[in-house]
C-alpha cells in the first residue's frame, strides 16, 4: 500500500480580479476547505476589492469583450447591457445550482470558519473607506500580513 | 466495497465508509457510524439526518445552502453539529451517498 498524502489543512486564496469567474472560483474553493475542515483565508486585492464593497459586492459582471470564451463575438459586446444580461444569465444559473450571491456566499464561508480580509494597498489605491466595505471583512491588511496567516498552508491566486 | 458490522448488523460500505444500501439504515447504525467518528447525537443531530435522508428519498440535489435553508438549523449550526465536514459527516451518519456537491 502506498503511503496517502498529506492532506491539506489550510488554504489561503487571493482574489485579484473583480469579475464573476474569479471571484466565484475564490468563493467555490474556500467554501470547499470549509466544508472539508480546512481553515480558510481569503484575501481581496486590487479589482478583487468589488466582491467586498457594499454597493458592488452583490452587482459583479463577465466581461463579453476580451473574454475569449464568450460564445459570442467580441464586436457584440459593444451592445449596452450585454455584460450585464450575460452576467444575469450566469447568477441566475449558479443560484439554481444552489450556489449564493456573494453576499451569501461570503456569510457561509465565515459560518463554517474561514476569514475574509482586504489589502491594504488596495484599499488605498481606491481610496475605499472602511465603511464601504462589506461588515464581514475582518481587518485590512498588508502582504506581510497576509504571509503570515497564510503559514503553513497552501496560498491560491485565482 | 466491505462489509462492516454495526451496532450487531452487517451492513455495506463504501471505500470512504458511506453506506450502500441505504435502506439497510436504521438509528442504532447512525449513532455507531456517528460514535467511531467522534459524535454524540443529539435531537437536533437526528432532526437534520431526518431531513437528509428524507431529501435523499425525493431525489433532491443536497448542498450546504439547502440544509442551511431547510429551517432546521443554519449554516453555523450545521457546522457545529458536524465540525470539519457539515456535509460531509452529516450524510455518513444519515446512510446516504455522499453528496456530489461543490456547495
Amino acid at each position: 500500500m502506498t503511503d496517502k498524502p498529506e492532506s491539506i489543512k489550510k488554504v489561503s486564496i487571493i482574489c485579484a480580479s473583480g469579475d464573476i469567474e474569479s471571484v466565484y472560483a475564490t468563493l467555490i474553493m474556500s467554501n470547499g476547505a470549509v466544508m472539508e475542515g480546512m481553515e480558510a483565508n481569503i484575501f481581496f486585492t486590487f479589482w478583487g476589492i468589488n466582491a467586498v464593497k457594499k454597493r458592488s459586492m452583490n452587482k459583479i459582471k463577465t466581461a463579453v469583450i476580451g473574454n475569449p470564451a464568450m460564445p459570442i463575438p467580441s464586436i457584440l459586446g459593444l451592445i449596452p447591457g450585454l455584460s450585464w444580461l450575460a452576467s444575469k444569465a450566469m447568477m441566475w444559473r449558479m443560484n439554481q445550482l444552489d450556489i449564493p450571491p456573494v453576499d451569501e456566499f461570503l456569510e457561509m464561508i465565515q459560518a463554517g470558519g474561514g476569514r475574509v480580509f482586504v489589502c491594504k494597498a488596495a484599499v488605498d489605491m481606491f481610496m475605499v473607506k472602511k465603511e464601504q466595505l462589506w461588515e464581514g471583512v475582518e481587518d485590512i491588511i498588508t502582504v506581510g500580513t497576509f504571509y503570515e496567516l497564510a503559514a503553513g498552508g497552501q496560498i491560491i491566486f485565482t | 466495497m466491505v462489509q462492516k458490522t454495526l451496532a450487531g448488523k452487517n451492513v455495506e460500505v463504501n471505500d470512504e465508509g458511506y453506506m450502500t444500501t441505504p435502506s439497510e439504515w436504521s438509528r442504532d447504525i447512525a449513532t455507531a457510524l456517528a460514535t467511531e467518528i467522534g459524535i454524540t447525537l443529539t435531537d437536533k443531530h437526528w432532526e437534520v439526518l431526518e431531513y437528509l435522508r428524507k431529501s435523499f428519498n425525493e431525489g433532491v440535489a443536497l448542498s450546504l445552502r439547502k440544509v442551511g435553508n431547510s429551517g432546521i438549523v443554519d449554516i453555523k449550526g450545521l457546522y457545529s453539529l458536524f465540525p470539519g465536514g457539515p456535509l460531509k459527516k452529516s450524510a455518513l451518519i444519515a446512510g446516504i451517498p455522499k453528496p456530489a456537491s461543490c456547495v
